[in-house]
Formats: structure tokens, C-alpha cells, sequence
């Protein structure tokens, strides 16, 4: 097995890649990721192969055979925490980056504290009725903190709905707004990867300062 | 006229819950902001919706 860049090299790798300004920005950023179903597992390898400094990862459920169609997770890890599978495979990109894991479901007894310092909340819920609440606590109680949600990014529909809109100064929501998943529409990686993508992206622009969308 | 994601609506006057009700809102899968701050759901009875608000109702669907 051959040995892996030390932390200095992957460092410069990704200056090389997007300037040093960036890669120290990203670097002494925390992003939190509510979620780590198709939505989360792609929005955190995203940011973990940018060179984000710290992940949240939030995920009470375990790696099933039907996640395989679009989490970033291996067949080997069927059976596993969704935490521990995804902490070993971002592992394995990004070794020095540093990972906050809770298996654990998020509440409104406990959010404050597992988002603690967190510069941007990616909410990857499947739940409508938790992405609302998810939503409405950040919003209202951690109003410093950039909130990016997403909604609609079900079935077959073109790519080039896929969508990012600002509601507001600290409020982002990325998807076609209205695809959602009911018996016969279910997801498709590419599409979720789509959402997942805009999500990670409005997350980097965010910290390089570009507020538009 | 009250600016509703958008589209000006007929709306000034009325609470919050009452237009959300008209407008068949599943108030357990929004979230609203009254002229860019967040309504939390304990008010949505109280307040107001006024004459040259923008309001922002999200309204989440599932999957992700």
C-alpha cells in the first residue's frame, strides 16, 4: 500500500488547485451535514474534497442494501452506521479532516448543541415535516449561521431544474422546489447528486464570501 | 397588496394562519419569513400580514 500525502502536500495540492486565500478559508471552516442519505453522503464528500477543515456529520440510521442506488457508501457497509461508514470512506479521501460524528436523530432538545460552531448547516433530511422544523429552529434560534435546505429532487425530471434560490440573508434552498418522492417517483442518483452538488457548492461560495446565487 | 414568493396577492389584513389556511398550506412543512426574518410557528395566529409585506413561504417536499 503506498503512503499518503502528509498534510502539508494535500495542502498545497488544493492551493495549487484554488489559492492558498481559499484552500485557508476552507480549511478553518465547519460545515454541519443533517443527514447522510443521498443528499448528505454526496454533500460531504464534496466539502471533504475541497479541503473543509471540520464535518458535522448527523445520521441515526445504519447503511441498508437500497442506499447503494445513490449514498456514497459501499456494499461493504451494509449494516453499518451511516456516522462510521461515511467517517471511513472520507477517511480515505481527505485523511486530516477532522469529522464531528453523531449517530444520533436530530431533535429540538438537542440541535443547538451538535450545530455548535458551525459556519453552514446543509440540511439532508428525506422528511418534509423534519426539513421544516430543521429549518424553523436554525432560522429563528442560530440566526449567524447560513442555513442551505433542500426540496425536490425526485424522479427523472431534466437536471436543469435543479435550482438554487436565496429566500433570505442567511437562507438558501436548493432542488426544483416540487418533485418529491410518493410511490411510483422515487430518486435518482444523478439527479440527487445534482442537489447534492448546488448544496456543496452555495456551502464553498458562502464561505468565499459570494452571497448571490 | 401582499408580495407572496413573489406574487403580489390580495392578502393585507389577514393572520398569517388565516392565508396559509385559504391557500391550503401544510403548516408542518413550511417555513415562512415576514419581510426576511423567520415567523416562528407559535405566531403564525398573531401576526398580521400588512400592506407592502414580502413574504417567503417554503414549502418542503420530501426525499433527499
Amino acid at each position: 500500500m503506498s503512503k499518503i500525502p502528509t498534510k502539508k502536500e494535500l495542502a498545497r495540492a488544493l492551493e495549487a488547485r484554488h489559492g492558498t486565500s481559499l484552500q485557508k478559508t476552507f480549511a478553518n471552516s465547519r460545515i454541519a451535514v443533517c443527514g447522510l442519505g443521498g443528499l448528505g453522503s454526496n454533500i460531504a464528500i464534496s466539502l471533504a474534497r475541497a479541503g473543509i477543515g471540520t464535518l458535522i456529520l448527523i445520521d441515526y440510521d445504519r447503511v441498508d442494501i437500497t442506499n447503494l442506488h445513490r449514498q456514497q457508501y459501499k456494499a461493504t457497509q451494509i449494516g453499518m452506521p451511516k456516522t462510521k461508514a461515511l467517517a471511513e470512506n472520507l477517511a480515505e479521501i481527505a485523511p486530516y479532516l477532522n469529522i464531528a460524528a453523531h449517530t444520533a436523530r436530530l431533535t429540538l432538545s438537542n440541535y443547538k448543541s451538535l450545530l455548535s460552531g458551525a459556519d453552514v448547516i446543509c440540511e439532508a433530511f428525506d422528511n418534509a415535516e423534519e426539513k421544516a422544523m430543521l429549518a424553523n429552529a436554525v432560522l429563528a434560534n442560530l440566526p449567524e449561521t447560513y442555513l442551505i435546505a433542500a426540496s425536490g429532487m425526485a424522479g427523472i425530471g431534466p437536471a436543469n431544474s435543479i435550482k438554487t434560490q436565496k429566500i433570505s440573508s442567511h437562507f438558501y434552498l436548493c432542488g426544483d422546489g416540487a418533485s418529491e418522492v410518493t410511490d411510483g417517483v422515487s430518486l435518482l442518483s444523478s439527479r440527487v447528486m445534482l442537489c447534492a452538488a448546488h448544496q456543496a457548492h452555495t456551502a464553498l461560495r458562502i464561505l468565499a464570501k459570494e452571497f448571490d446565487v | 397588496m401582499v408580495i407572496i414568493n413573489g406574487t403580489p396577492a390580495d392578502a393585507a389584513g389577514k393572520t398569517l394562519s388565516a392565508f396559509l389556511c385559504s391557500a391550503g398550506y401544510d403548516t408542518k412543512r413550511i417555513a415562512v419569513e415576514q419581510n426576511g426574518l423567520i415567523v416562528p410557528k407559535a405566531e403564525y395566529d398573531s401576526v398580521t400580514l400588512n400592506d407592502g409585506d414580502k413574504i417567503e413561504i417554503v414549502s418542503f417536499v420530501g426525499g433527499g
